[in-house]
């Protein structure tokens, strides 16, 4: 039945508007993990996870449970967490260090960081005549297709065919450059915490309100006047003094009308990746951000420092599964559990070679945006619950897309709104034109 | 004779200082015990005025962190921030804050860890705490560890530390106040 349907998926996605089983029909949930999840590059983690040999992280990729492990030549592989001999999970903790190698917890089958078999107990009177042992490749653990990584953030992709990651990132890698060009050193490594966050709604609902430039004003308006009225105390004690800067970054929620949120662009790219320009406006001129900009200017020359800091990104999406706050070195993984529940990890980045005063500002946000304590995400949650609840419901069959539909400029492959558009649905339709071109099969 | 007197007098002191000890943890206990109704009773304001003026409260994402300053945290603030919090959670467009929700929270094996001369006290205890969400239960555990000073008005917190056991697992929940 779900293949008579799916076989004409067209009938769930209009340009400006989507069938409402999109985001509540098990079978669907079930028909995407295995046609975008387990075949696009889905992002594993970074290599600064796995610093030492044999050190590991698990991670879901689609419904399948991997784990990313860094082997003795220094090659980070992705392997399904899983025993061939009788389908034992390899490792039960979130992550650790496998020490020279994985040894199965049920029969002490062992096996190289890069999979292979090593070793099983009485390998030779145990198994002589029969058909499994070394030469047997399906006595080896699974690796993930592909694995490849991209200025130290790896991805894998289940599917041995398809783009290479650089093809599929596209422009969107910027998000990585935008990361990384930032430290003077040119590389981030990982802050080591991990929020994980579950939200009782389909994944696609979390990845379309992160471009949504309507929804700030709305959703955290109350948290903007609480931070904006305490600001201006911290500042009237101070007399000339200013509240620190993540006060600013959540009173703008307040200050930032609802108007003035068109002036922003968002920018549309091939296979569902978006970019949300402008907004956080991150080159104040306190002492903290002039010491920073003295070393960058030291380590790139005045010329690619003006470049750098001035590229000018809020938000960058990844479809499916990455959103990247590139200029607060923060990342938000996406991992489906269910046509109902996703979970969220959201990594937090250090700047190597910035002065501890800018791990600090990022840090603020991170805790305050990010943490389950959150003054900001919790209202996120709230309405992406209630998006959920209203989806089931028979009151309506679509969803709809159709902010400033028709008025997009396109330009090639990439699809930018037109002028004061910038809070057009363009990435909410990117995002489902992607969709469906995958549930195709395309 | 001598060493008669010198017993009772050692007796003396120790009685005294048990008596003292007893007096601090009961003080201590009534102290945590109207935290934890404050909270319940939603008297943020109250709760707030229990914090010295450069008090933290803080939530630590695991046990094996040993600072506040520059780490990741689930909460780590001063009283301004307290206050944003009360004002976003006051707010009528709080919106994960409309519907019903209420709290219960237990306090319990309370340790007296240590009781500076100048009355600034480490006291260890552990929590449970009942949410009600909607239609839903959820319980939160762990342990809490004040530092407490001695004020004109009573003991006021400097920081409190609070080990949330849920903490471990991914956040299938937001905290919205504190716990």
């Amino acid at each position: 039945m779900l293949r008579e349907r799916i076989a004409d998926i067209g009938k769930f996605v209009e340009p400006d508007r989507v069938r409402r089983e999109v985001y509540t029909d098990p079978q669907i949930f079930e028909l995407e993990m295995q046609r975008i999840h387990e075949t696009v590059w889905i992002y594993c983690g970074h290599e600064s996870q796995v610093p030492k040999a044999g050190d590991y992280y698990t991670v879901q990729i689609g419904r399948q449970p991997m784990l990313m492990v860094r082997g003795a030549d220094g090659k980070v592989n992705v392997l399904y967490n899983r025993c061939p001999h009788r389908g034992n999970m390899m490792v039960g903790d979130r992550h650790g260090n496998t020490g020279e190698f994985f040894r199965c917890s049920y029969h002490a089958w062992t096996f190289h960081h890069d999979g292979r078999l090593k070793n099983i107990p009485m390998l030779e009177s145990g198994y002589a005549g029969t058909r499994y042992g070394r030469d047997n490749p399906d006595c080896s653990m699974k690796k993930a297709a592909r694995v490849e990584s991209y200025r130290g953030f790896v991805f894998a992709s289940l599917a041995a065919d398809g783009p290479t990651l650089l093809e599929f990132l596209g422009e969107s890698k910027v998000a990585f450059d935008d990361m990384c060009d930032r430290a003077p050193g040119g590389e981030v490594e990982v802050v080591p915490n991990c929020f994980r966050v579950i939200q009782h709604s389909n994944w696609k609902i979390f990845l379309e309100n992160q471009l949504d430039a309507l929804h700030p004003s709305v959703t955290h308006q109350s948290t903007g006047r609480a931070a904006h009225e305490v600001e201006k105390q911290i500042a009237k004690k101070a007399k000339k003094g200013e509240a620190p800067l993540s006060y600013h970054m959540l009173s703008a929620f307040a200050t930032v009308t609802i108007d003035k949120w068109d002036a922003f662009q968002t920018l549309n790219y091939p296979h569902g990746h978006c970019i949300l320009t402008g907004y956080m406006g991150l080159r104040p001129q306190d002492p903290d951000t002039l010491a920073y900009d003295k070393i960058m200017i030291k380590a790139y020359g005045q010329r690619r420092f003006e470049e750098i800091v001035g590229v000018n990104i809020h938000h960058v999406l990844i479809y499916p599964g990455l959103s990247v706050q590139s200029p607060l070195q923060q990342l938000r993984a996406v991992r489906p559990l269910g046509v109902d529940r996703t979970l969220t990890e959201i990594w937090h980045f250090r700047l190597k070679g910035a002065p501890e005063a800018i791990y600090r500002r990022s840090l603020a946000y991170y805790n305050l945006v990010n943490s389950p304590a959150t003054l900001v995400n919790a209202d996120d949650l709230e309405n992406f619950w209630k998006c959920h609840q209203g989806l089931a419901s028979e009151g309506g069959d679509w969803v709809t897309f159709g902010r400033h539909h028709g008025r997009d400029l396109v330009k090639g492959n990439v699809v930018e709104t037109a002028p004061n558009c910038g809070t057009s649905e363009a990435p909410m339709r990117n995002q489902m034109k992607a969709w469906a071109e995958y549930m195709r099969g395309a | 004779m001598v060493l008669r007197r010198l017993k009772k007098s050692v007796k003396k002191r120790l009685r005294h200082a048990v008596e003292g000890q007893h007096a601090t943890q009961h003080a201590v206990e009534q102290f945590l015990y109207r935290q934890a109704d404050l909270l319940d009773s939603k008297r943020w304001e109250d709760w707030i005025g229990l914090f010295t003026e450069d008090g933290v409260y803080w939530m630590p994402p695991e046990p094996s962190y040993t600072t506040w300053d520059g780490t990741p945290a689930i909460f780590a603030e001063d009283k301004n921030l307290m206050r944003v919090r009360m004002g976003r959670v006051l707010h009528p467009d709080a919106w994960s804050q409309r519907p019903l929700w209420g709290t219960n929270h237990v306090v319990s094996n309370v340790i007296l860890e240590r009781e500076s001369p100048d009355g600034e006290v480490l006291v260890r205890s552990r929590f449970h705490m009942m949410e009600l969400r909607r239609d839903d239960v959820r319980h939160f555990a762990g342990a809490y560890s004040h530092q407490l000073v001695r004020t004109k008005d009573g003991y006021r917190i400097k920081l409190q530390r609070v080990d949330m056991t849920n903490a471990q697992a991914a956040y299938d929940y937001v905290l919205q106040v504190w716990v």
